[in-house]
């Protein structure tokens, strides 16, 4: 491998989990820091550390000139970009190309074709992946449209071209409803948005989202089975779980293939996650999107798999070819992940930052906890309320199920208040035990179901 | 005459306006009604909005925009 230091443009318990990674692999470590995170645990642990500016993201962690004049003051081989910020940023990628030095990822120009939603689409078609029926594109006339969802079947939602944010979409059911919704939407959406032209995508009523990990080294592409990730409230992942107990082996075979498919089609180059919603009724899976980068939730992956993806994109970066053989992939057990977030459950899950005093970690076989915290860290108001991610493994499901809500009685933050009830009353829920869950199942359950006392610090308060 | 303390229920960062190339939500001196907005507090990648929760005259801020702010702290007074 050519990499011998390595640069990590991220914070957090991403930043802090790289950097272990990359130690792991014998590779000198530099972080960057922004003035609000130089007390940070990545700081504290990385062989260097670099300031690159204000707290305000736009001036330091997304700062592409930042980050590539601390690459080369620091002299490394190789920038890793975590998740969010510039991991997706094709032109950081080509940035740091253009510089001779090694971006932990994909090109910039995969990162491009795959990041666009409609060149995206066709890739997708191309290796011969589903995505959700629909008009591909504007229907002018209710004639082509009445073709169309004869085709594809109901339910179908009638879609503003111009729309947004749930503004301008209509459910039908039936021809009749669809006939008469179809020029009222047109009408409303050319006085709302000044453009009536409509679209029509088949509506998936009760939808998982499943997702699957891929490796790739340019040549040979393997996928490490797929995860489980409807629990979401406001469209951000509460709790992952690996593998997606919800497929019938068939499906899931399929679902990983058309995956590998997909890579290979884009001779795609590090590790990323093609996304599925898939429809429990029909047993039908369909393309959503590929993320180019590690996800959060990777380590519930790597528990079941034992393949360490980080240093796995790290070597493939550094030129190495793939380790692992698609036959030797074995997943066993069962991990669920909880996201353990500053906010406050009682109060609408309201982030709320401040000093973390005592910490008592949970400990134990197939317990694992990712985070940035340590006892007397201070976190910071001006990123995300991600505190770490509780990784728990388990024989199958069940015994997975029995150790998390051991592991979370043992859990405590105090200073601040954390998601950490409301993952309590999920490991102890019945349709949860029972695995029946959607992707509107965790905003119902907490709207009917979930209750908490508030668990903020008194003297805060 | 009596004043009355408008605190900040959150931590974070405080704006004086709605976006940066508005005008401010108030202006000192203004009179604001219990449910009228006063400010913004960022925090963790979040707006919340400020509400007066008092009606009171001649408004005066103690805190600049776009600056940290504590729970707890006063962001400005009010003569009731």
């Amino acid at each position: 491998m050519n990499i011998r230091s390595i640069l990590i443009a991220n914070r957090g318990e991403i930043a802090v989990r790289i950097i272990r990674a990359a130690k792991a692999l014998g590779l000198r470590t530099v972080q960057v820091y922004s003035d609000a995170d130089k007390d940070s645990l990545a700081v504290r642990m990385a062989d260097e550390a670099i300031a690159i500016g204000p707290p305000v993201a736009a001036k330091s962690y997304l700062n592409i000139d930042a980050i590539m004049n601390a690459a080369r003051q620091a002299k490394v081989e190789a920038i890793h970009p975590g998740y969010g910020f510039l991991s997706e940023s094709a032109d950081f990628a080509d940035a740091v190309a253009a510089d001779k030095m090694i971006f932990v990822g994909p090109s910039g120009d995969s990162i491009r074709l795959l990041g666009d939603k409609i060149s995206a689409r066709q890739v997708a078609e191309k290796a011969g992946v589903p995505t959700v029926p629909g008009s591909d594109g504007r229907v002018d006339n209710l004639d082509s449209a009445r073709q169309i969802v004869t085709q594809i079947g109901y339910p179908v939602m009638i879609k503003a071209a111009a729309g947004g944010g749930g503004r301008g979409i209509r459910i039908a059911s039936t021809l009749e409803e669809f006939e008469r919704y179809f020029p009222q939407a047109s009408a409303e959406a050319a006085s709302a948005f000044g453009d009536g032209s409509l679209y029509i995508e088949k509506m998936i009523e009760s939808a998982r989202h499943v997702e699957v990990q891929i490796l790739g080294d340019g040549e040979n592409f393997v996928h490490c089975f797929e995860r489980e990730c409807s629990m979401q409230r406001r469209r951000q992942k509460v709790w992952e779980e690996a593998p997606a107990f919800c497929l019938p082996e068939s499906v899931r075979i399929a679902l990983c293939d058309r995956a590998v498919a997909l890579a290979r089609q884009v001779k795609y180059k590090g590790a990323g996650t093609v996304e599925f919603l898939y429809d429990q009724k029909t047993q039908e899976f369909y393309f959503i999107e590929v993320n180019t980068r590690i996800q959060v939730e990777h380590t519930i992956t790597e528990e079941i798999t034992g393949i360490d993806l980080v240093q796995e994109m790290i070597r493939i970066a550094g030129g190495a070819k793939l380790s692992i053989k698609q036959n030797d992939l074995k997943a066993e057990g069962h991990a669920i992940e909880c996201r353990i977030n500053a906010e406050d459950p009682a109060k609408e899950f309201m982030p709320w930052p401040g000093l973390v005093d005592k910490l008592e970690i949970p400990e134990g076989d197939g317990i694992r906890f990712d985070t940035l915290l340590y006892p007397g860290y201070s976190i910071p108001p001006f990123y995300d309320s991600l505190l770490g991610k509780l990784i728990v493994w388990g024989t199958d499901r069940s015994d997975c199920l029995v150790r998390l809500q051991r592991a979370l009685q043992d859990f405590k933050i105090s200073g601040v208040p954390t998601t950490i009830p409301l993952h309590i009353a999920l490991a102890n829920d019945e349709d949860v035990s029972k695995g029946e869950f959607d992707t509107k199942f965790l905003e119902k359950w907490l709207a009917t179901k979930f209750t908490v006392a508030s668990n903020q610090n008194e003297e805060v308060a | 005459m009596a004043k009355i303390e408008i605190k900040s229920p959150i931590p974070g960062t405080f704006y004086r306006k709605p976006s940066p190339d508005s005008p401010h939500f108030k202006e000192d001196g203004a009179d604001v009604a219990d449910g009228d907005v006063i400010g913004l507090v960022e925090v963790m990648k979040t707006f919340h909005e400020v509400p007066a929760g008092v009606s009171g005259k001649s408004i005066k801020f103690l805190i600049e925009d776009s600056e940290p702010i504590m729970a707890g702290q006063v962001i400005a007074e009010v003569e009731a």
